[in-house]
């Protein structure tokens, strides 16, 4: 009953993450949002305190429930275990705590935090690496099943569904995201719940209130046949029956499956009483079983898995240069062929509005990839830059940061961008427009131009002759980079390719103008 | 006990779908004749085509004019919009059709076709008497290096040669009132060198059987040639008449004069109309859904187009009514129209005028999709960005405000139909406004100008300021 209850919310809890993050349409952002704000590492960065005083409490009261309900990653690593429990019954078995591990971890993710290594923290915090999963892995997926449907819709004559395009946005983010994804699969397939309970800085700090946890799985002595079949169907291999019947609570994430596995009903999910004593332990006292075993399935798997990146890779590019080809054959006829537009080279990256400046973002975003799933416009795309890797940076070949967008504020639950009005974003100068003489189009082919002025939002860029004194000759751009906000229209718009004759230089700090 | 009912039940379809096909069998029988029929209706009966008598010579004129400037090309297009061959076996094929069922009416220019139209034209009717067929040709001396004398009498004795006649039925001078000042630049193409002076006397010598004039842009002229009717005895004139510019070619564009005017001013005088187009370069045909239910509902058995020609063939002064008929099948449309013309009663006219006040309701921009534009060194598509406006335009999508009924789903439907009909590159937003385009223009459309309303339309669309 429990354990079916565990499960029932841990699947409407990873269907919402999930959709919140391959939706591209804003419904799931507008109704969902939320769901990213209650993820631990987030809200902490955010200093959301409510939801960190409510997990807290969570955990204190229940045990690390979070791990199973909450969690994405929690949960996608239980489907991972489902599928090995399928291959093999009773796979589990008891290891001791791998304390110093988990200390060091966690001690490397709080220094990384404060150096601002972000892309350290970004790593291993688990909501984001499962964010970068679903929009590199699955939102891919589920943006083809909308482009059939759409493609469906258009010989219906509906509006229903439109066409998205589907890029790989960063190849390092898609490469960290499958590495993940397929290391995940083979610790959790084998091993369950290995990365919360070694790794996961999330897993650590929620132990310290997990092994106090006033409700908690005990294990009654007297009705125990010792048959280890709660401790060989333990994914957090957190049971020994040998060692005194103890459970380690700082490991156990609350699943219930080992009271649902209990033939003999001895084990109960009951409050701490304070005079008792069954057979809970904290610490208790460490079993000498060797875990140069698990160490070696995990060296083992790393190294299966690099060619196995390599392989899928290499597979996901070959499947998406092929949709692009055949995207492109349905471009031709009497139309003058579109070169593609190149980023230019920025000397300071350009972050969206709302992340304040470069160092706010760095320090805040853990790289869950939400506001660049989230993106309408093609603008976002995590960074390749190592002191940014993974975070969010803007570019305007594709598209530009449009004046009525507001949706990677409002969306990130760790308040690296910090929500915005459409007033507010307007008047938030992100960068400034920078003219390239030798690829203005009216110096170049002779012609009138004008287009970046006509759409400049905020009236920046005013159009003058290129000779001041003959009144006749073409018109070029100047920038009033006063009004500049760095939105891209110019860039993206300006007819000049490759490289366009008018470019965003981004800000270290964005100010208000 | 189960296997029987199954026996039966395939039994009883079995002999259900045999009734059915016989019956198929009988009826098939019972449409061959009514397709029969209907074939030997449509059958074009010779000698009924409807003549206008011209007042000056007593001569029948077909109210059918064949317009010659869309020959058909080698490739199967129109020569109006491609660099081809014309394809003279199917021109005299044309020809002799319409011959044959009575249209006596040639109308070319030697600006068409490139300048092949003459000489094709020529080629074919030279195979038929030569009292069998009027021609009407031009002096098309547009370019000014043709401004000079020399030059318009050559361009004229070339039409001559080209055609291979020694006279011409009817001559005018080409587009009077086309360019920024109509007034001036017609004093330099006919007044200042003495063409119509000489004109006029090759008209007094009888190789011009009837002078006259088409109109286009500025009503200046136009005025001012009327005005001297007396002094120079216009025999025709050439003038744009149609059902939606009978009262709106003002509104289309500021620089036309409603079809009103020009007729009452023609027949004032009693100087005959020749019409040109009838169909408003096919926006007459190619009408919105609800206009051709419209349409149809009165009279399901006649084409769209056939209402245009039979309403500008209805004005009792109009000699003739010219259709540049490219393909076998207009020609056919057009010559059950008029053989014979049942002109169209003043209800009938009332109908099509609302008809077109409904089409005003819907200011499309008149893009037929010629291509004439492309290819835009840009990478715009203009051509579809402009039909799928019409397209919104017609089917209610393009919605003035947010409190427009329909809004979300106008706004929808034109939002995710423009990604789909214009890739994003290509939409109007990346029109720069160079104006290489404009000049093509057969519609004479201000397209950047268009371009960048639409680009503006989209923005506030987007930006959610309407």
């Amino acid at each position: 009953m429990l354990k079916r209850v565990r499960q029932i919310i841990a699947v409407i809890s990873i269907i919402m993450v999930t959709f919140l993050f391959v939706d591209f349409t804003g419904i799931a952002a507008r109704y969902l949002g939320w769901i990213a704000k209650v993820q631990f590492l987030p809200a902490l960065l955010a200093l959301n305190v409510g939801v960190i005083i409510f997990l807290l409490a969570l955990t204190l009261v229940f045990g690390r429930v979070y791990c199973s309900v909450i969690c994405p990653l929690g949960i996608l690593q239980d489907g991972f275990g489902w599928i090995g429990k399928k291959a093999k019954k009773n796979r589990y078995t008891y290891s001791k705590e791998k304390r110093i591990l988990r200390y060091v971890m966690l001690v490397l993710t709080v220094i990384a935090f404060i150096a601002g290594i972000a892309s350290f923290v970004a790593l291993l915090a688990p909501y984001s690496a499962y964010g970068r999963i679903a929009s590199s892995l699955f939102a891919p997926i589920w943006d083809g099943c909308n482009n059939l449907l759409a493609d469906w819709a258009e010989k219906h004559e509906s509006y229903a569904f439109y066409t998205v395009d589907t890029y790989i946005k960063g190849g390092i983010t898609l490469g960290v995201a499958i590495v993940t994804f397929v290391v995940l699969f083979i610790l959790a397939w084998r091993n369950g719940r290995t990365y919360c309970n070694t790794i996961c800085p999330v897993g650590t700090i929620l132990s310290f209130f997990a092994r106090y946890s006033i409700f908690r799985p005990v294990i009654d002595t007297k009705k125990c046949i010792d048959c280890k079949l709660c401790e060989r169907n333990c994914k957090a291999s957190c049971i020994s029956i040998a060692n005194g019947h103890q459970i380690d609570y700082s490991r156990c994430v609350t699943c219930f499956d080992c009271i649902e596995k209990c033939p003999k009903g001895a084990m109960t999910y009951t409050y701490r009483r304070p005079e008792k004593n069954v057979a809970s332990s904290v610490e208790g006292d460490q079993v000498k079983i060797s875990d140069a075993d698990t160490k070696a399935e995990i060296n083992a798997s790393s190294k299966t898995d690099v060619s196995r990146r390599g392989f899928l890779a290499s597979g996901v590019a070959m499947a998406t240069v092929a949709m692009i080809e055949a995207k492109e054959k349905t471009t031709d006829g009497g139309l003058a062929v579109i070169e593609e537009k190149k980023i230019p080279n920025r000397k300071t990256p350009i972050v969206p509005p709302g992340a304040q400046g470069i160092r706010h973002l760095t320090r805040h975003c853990t790289a869950c990839q939400l506001c660049i799933s989230e993106c309408p416009n093609d603008v976002l795309r995590p960074s390749t830059d190592v002191s940014m890797l993974m975070q969010p940076v803007s570019s305007y070949e594709r598209g530009y940061c449009r004046p009525e967008c507001t949706r990677c504020s409002n969306v990130c639950p760790t308040g690296a961008i910090i929500p915005l009005s459409r007033a507010d974003k307007s008047s938030v100068q992100i960068g400034h427009a920078v003219w390239v003489k030798e690829n203005c189009i009216p110096l170049t082919d002779g012609v009138e131009c004008g287009n970046c002025a006509r759409h400049c939002p905020t009236g920046a860029i005013m159009m003058v002759n290129s000779d001041p004194n003959n009144p006749e000759s073409k018109k070029i751009p100047v920038v009033n980079t006063e009004r500049c906000i760095g939105c891209g229209a110019c860039e993206n718009l300006c007819p000049a390719r490759p490289f366009s004759a008018i470019y965003v230089e981004g800000h270290e700090n964005h100010r208000i103008i | 006990m189960k296997k029987d009912i199954n026996r039966r039940d395939f039994l009883k379809r079995f002999g259900l779908g045999a009734s059915v096909v016989g019956l198929t069998l009988a009826s098939c029988d019972s449409t061959k004749d009514k397709v029969a029929y209907t074939a030997s209706k449509s059958e074009l009966p010779t000698g009924k085509m409807t003549y206008r008598t011209n007042p000056k010579t007593g001569q029948k004129v077909s109210i059918l004019g064949y317009g010659c400037m869309r020959w058909p090309t080698k490739s199967g297009g129109s020569a109006r919009y491609e660099d081809e061959e014309i394809d003279q076996e199917t021109v005299n094929n044309l020809v002799d059709t319409a011959i044959k069922y009575g249209v006596n009416y040639f109308d070319t220019s030697p600006a068409y076709c490139k300048g092949k139209s003459e000489h094709a034209t020529g080629i074919a009717l030279s195979r038929h008497p030569r009292n069998s067929y009027y021609i009407a040709t031009k002096l098309s001396n547009f370019a000014p290096e043709t401004w000079s004398r020399q030059a318009g009498i050559d361009m004229y004795r070339n039409s001559l040669k080209e055609l291979q006649t020694d006279y011409i039925d009817y001559m005018l001078l080409h587009g009077v009132g086309m360019g920024d000042d109509g007034m001036d630049e017609f004093n330099k193409r006919y007044i200042d060198n003495g063409i119509l002076d000489f004109l006029i006397s090759e008209r007094e010598a009888g190789r011009i059987r009837n002078l006259g004039f088409s109109y286009h842009g500025d009503i200046r002229v136009f005025d001012y040639l009327l005005a001297n009717h007396d002094k120079y005895k216009w025999d025709f004139v050439q003038i744009q008449l149609n059902y939606l510019d009978w009262k709106h070619a003002k509104e289309i564009n500021e620089r036309n004069t409603n079809a009103e005017y020009l007729y009452n001013e023609l027949a004032k005088r009693h100087i005959p109309a020749v019409i040109m187009e009838p169909l408003l370069g096919g926006r007459l045909s190619n009408v919105p859904d609800h206009i051709v239910t419209r349409l149809k509902q009165r009279e399901p058995e006649r084409s769209v187009a056939s209402w245009a020609f039979r309403y500008a063939g209805s004005h009792p002064d109009v000699l003739t009514v010219l259709s540049g008929m490219t393909y076998k099948e207009h020609l056919i449309d057009n010559l059950n129209s008029f053989c014979p013309l049942k002109t169209l009663s003043s209800e009938e006219m009332n109908f099509l005028y609302s008809t077109a006040d409904l089409m005003m309701q819907y200011p499309t921009i008149p893009c037929n999709d010629c291509k004439y534009c492309m290819p835009c060194p840009y990478g715009l598509d203009i051509p579809s960005i402009l039909l799928h406006y019409n397209k919104c335009v017609n089917e209610g999508n393009v919605p003035e405000s947010s409190k427009s009924e329909n809004y979300a789903e106008a706004r929808r439907a034109f939002l995710v139909g423009y990604d789909r009909s214009v890739p994003k590159l290509r939409q109007a937003n990346h029109c720069i406004g160079c104006y290489q385009c404009a000049p093509h223009c057969p519609q004479s459309i201000d397209i950047p100008k268009e371009l960048h309303r639409i680009d503006e339309f989209v923005e506030n669309l987007k930006t959610g300021k309407i």
